[in-house]
């Protein structure tokens, strides 16, 4: 079975808890996670409803593997109406609370109503309580995390909590667990921090034992887990480099999106790349990695844990910031380097810590300051605005003052707290904005990467690379090597890669897993865990299934075909270097047969014979 | 001989020549070498070179001995990475 067959409801309205029975019919047709997940929301919730008010719903769910010995087992998202873009929003994260809260006994969370004072939710086993949280408020991630172990003097116990920034208001916040692993895109944290909710703490000893057959399972995941050591991408490529391996990568071919995405090429890229984060350091002659480091149940191990230099500027009397933290990933390197201009490793390590500290998305952050440094370079915003500070493109002194200005909701701060969009309109500039539906870009320039193009503009969470990678197979050669700048076929590749990737999301499984695994290596590890018959092809039409409920939620929100574009900048202005140097995105010649192999219409809606073909 | 920028990334930068600097060192290669000529050359495990560029752009598996260098040319490669 694999599931707990159980759910917590929580209404912080009225600050009750109760259990309720899994829908197992939708858990068919859905799997879990983000896919059930969303069916629950969708179930729920008004799509028009004001996302930070009472009437939206937050949820924190795991997938049917989530807590089991199978690779990387350790995953969950948070599943809400995003404030950021008014969309549906799924942010998925590691670290170890998802796997806690299934050994605790339960699949998800649903949250509902609005506390009228800051609390907490407390899990233990079977037990749920709501507990006030007067304390915890206005304190940051880091330090509600050592209050609450404190406080249940307990270390074993796993935490996701939002910083003050979500408390601020900020549009741009993570829920961040286990100190340094986020589920970060979309403003899940600020939908979090609008009902008063500050934590979420877990302690769960019961494990996961009901699995359909234990013995198959054991071997299929046993098997799996030797694939992915002996994959030279799974089994040294990332727990060496990490993802940061692709800075010099998607530098080299021309489609790393430099200083608000007006650039293909950053100079300083080698300087904040994976090989660079190996490299001993001037100042302390030690390396900015410390180690690399694992999720629950991982055996690829790709996250980084790194230093600053404690005489750099940006730590200097700070103690605080001395020790191994939570270091760069690719995305947040290049939002906060190579989209500002910045290549100060320790600067923006440092930026990044502050990110995890207080539950900002490194990626909107950086995307937003970037957007921020182009208003003030064509002279729209001024030292006014930004309370003194010289926000020029590539001020590693700027971007880390903007840092902990956003972190405490203070100054600039908060208009940096908007967001891109929201900035750029206030300021009278929206073409600045470097979103899709409002959400911040992730680091692969559309017009060297033509999927990417295809694969932003119609992600049901506004731009994003996770919703369909196609970065793997247009650059990487993963499963099979695609012309990155041609559009033929990529219609196909990204559907193939949407419908796939909201299975996988739907499991408990990472993502990165499917570098060294296929489908078929994914369902028969489903197949062993739950019950029923899951094979590729039932696997991939649960991923159809939710993408399509993700749609159809986002067009009764109010969203339309109008909504699946990109900025103006990457359709009109062609990139100024490398091998796509006169190219722009060309996403009109991708889009129409997307839509049409979607089973939508051309204006891109769900036809009828897609919603029955799904059970929609 | 063909002056090029040589550019090693991830685990094959153990195999650049001394004086590389970030990853990229200016080298000599034959007149008329291939990606193939110079993965010899530097004593790069074949199987270990997954990803070839020449000025950024993919040079496949099948055109790495045919395809000629000419000066200024970069060529940068990668063991099979991924990231995201």
């Amino acid at each position: 079975m694999a599931w707990a067959r159980k759910l917590l409801r929580v209404n912080l309205t009225d600050g009750t808890v109760s259990s309720e029975p899994l829908n197992m019919a939708w858990a068919d047709q859905y799997l879990g996670q983000r896919g059930l997940a969303s069916k629950y929301l969708v179930e729920e919730i008004d799509p028009r409803c004001d996302a930070l008010g009472s009437d939206n719903k937050l949820i924190m769910a795991t997938g049917p593997l989530t807590g089991t010995m199978a690779s990387t087992g350790g995953r969950y998202s948070v599943i809400t109406k995003s404030p950021l873009t008014g969309t549906i929003a799924c942010s998925n994260s590691g670290g170890f609370i998802g796997a806690e809260l299934k050994a605790a006994g339960w699949d998800m969370i649903i949250f509902e109503g609005r506390s009228p004072k800051p609390v907490y939710l407390y899990v233990e086993n079977d037990q749920a309580q709501l507990l006030p949280a007067n304390d915890l408020w206005g304190q940051s991630v880091w330090e509600t995390d050592r209050l609450l172990h404190s406080k249940h003097q307990d270390p074993a116990l796993r935490i996701a909590c939002v910083g003050r920034a979500a408390e601020q208001g900020a549009l741009i916040c993570g829920v961040i667990n286990d100190l340094h692993r986020a589920a970060g895109r979309s403003g899940v944290g600020t939908v979090m921090a609008s009902k008063h909710l500050k934590a979420v703490a877990v302690r769960g000893t019961k494990g996961v034992g009901n699995l359909k057959d234990p013995i198959r399972f054991l071997k299929e995941t046993e098997y799996r887990k030797r694939v992915l050591q002996q994959n030279a991408v799974t089994g040294q490529g990332l727990p060496t480099y990490g993802t940061q391996v692709l800075m010099n990568v998607i530098n080299e071919m021309g489609a790393l999106p430099t200083r608000n995405m007006r650039e293909v090429k950053f100079e300083g890229a080698g300087n904040i790349s994976g090989e660079a984060m190996h490299e001993n350091r001037p100042g302390d002659g030690r390396p900015n990695l410390t180690t690399n480091a694992a999720c629950f149940g991982c055996t690829i191990a790709c996250g980084r844990i790194s230093t600053v230099d404690q005489g750099h500027f940006s730590v200097k009397n700070k103690p605080k910031y001395w020790g191994s933290s939570g270091g760069l990933e690719y995305e947040a390197a290049w939002a906060l380097g190579t989209d500002t201009g910045v290549d100060d490793l320790d600067a923006i390590t440092y930026v990044n810590f502050l990110c995890n500290e207080d539950g900002l998305d490194p990626i909107s952050f950086g995307a937003t300051v970037a957007a921020a440094m182009e208003l003030f370079k064509d002279g729209v915003i001024t030292t006014e605005q930004t309370g003194g500070i010289d926000l020029q493109f590539g001020g590693a002194q700027a971007l880390v003052t903007m840092a902990e200005l956003t972190c405490r909701g203070e100054g600039f701060g908060r208009d940096l707290g908007l967001g891109s969009r929201k900035l750029c309109e206030k300021y009278g500039r929206p073409e600045l904005s470097m979103t899709v539906k409002g959400q911040e870009f992730p680091a692969y320039d559309p017009r060297g990467i033509q999927g990417m193009g295809l694969t932003y503009a119609t992600s049901n969470r506004g731009a994003c690379h996770l919703r369909s990678y196609t970065v793997a197979s247009e650059v990487l050669g993963i499963p099979v090597k695609t012309d990155p700048l041609v559009t033929e076929g990529k219609a196909e590749l990204v559907k193939a890669f949407q419908d796939a990737t909201a299975a996988v999301d739907s499991s408990g499984l990472c993502v990165f897993t499917t570098f060294g695994w296929s489908m078929e290596d994914i369902a028969p590890q489903i197949d062993a865990a739950c019950e029923g018959d899951w094979s590729v092809d039932k696997l991939l039409e649960v991923g159809e299934r939710v993408w399509n409920l993700e749609r159809d939620f986002n067009l009764r929100a109010g969203l339309s075909a109008a909504d699946d574009t990109l900025p103006k900048r990457l359709l009109t202005e062609p990139a100024n270097t490398g091998p796509a140097q006169g190219r722009v995105a060309d996403l009109g010649k991708m889009l129409p047969e997307y839509y049409q192999l979607r089973g939508w219409t051309a204006d891109g809606e769900l036809t009828q014979d897609t919603r029955t073909r799904l059970g929609l | 001989m063909t002056p090029i920028k040589l550019k090693l990334f991830s685990t094959l930068g153990a195999h650049l020549p001394p004086g590389a600097v970030r990853n990229c060192a200016e080298v000599e290669v034959a007149s008329e070498a291939t990606p193939h000529d110079v993965i010899v050359q530097y004593h790069l495990p074949e199987e270990s070179v997954h990803l070839v560029l020449i000025n950024g752009v993919y040079v496949a598996p099948a055109d790495r001995s045919t395809r000629r260098l000419q000066a200024g040319d970069e060529l940068a490669m990668w063991p099979p990475v991924a990231g995201g």
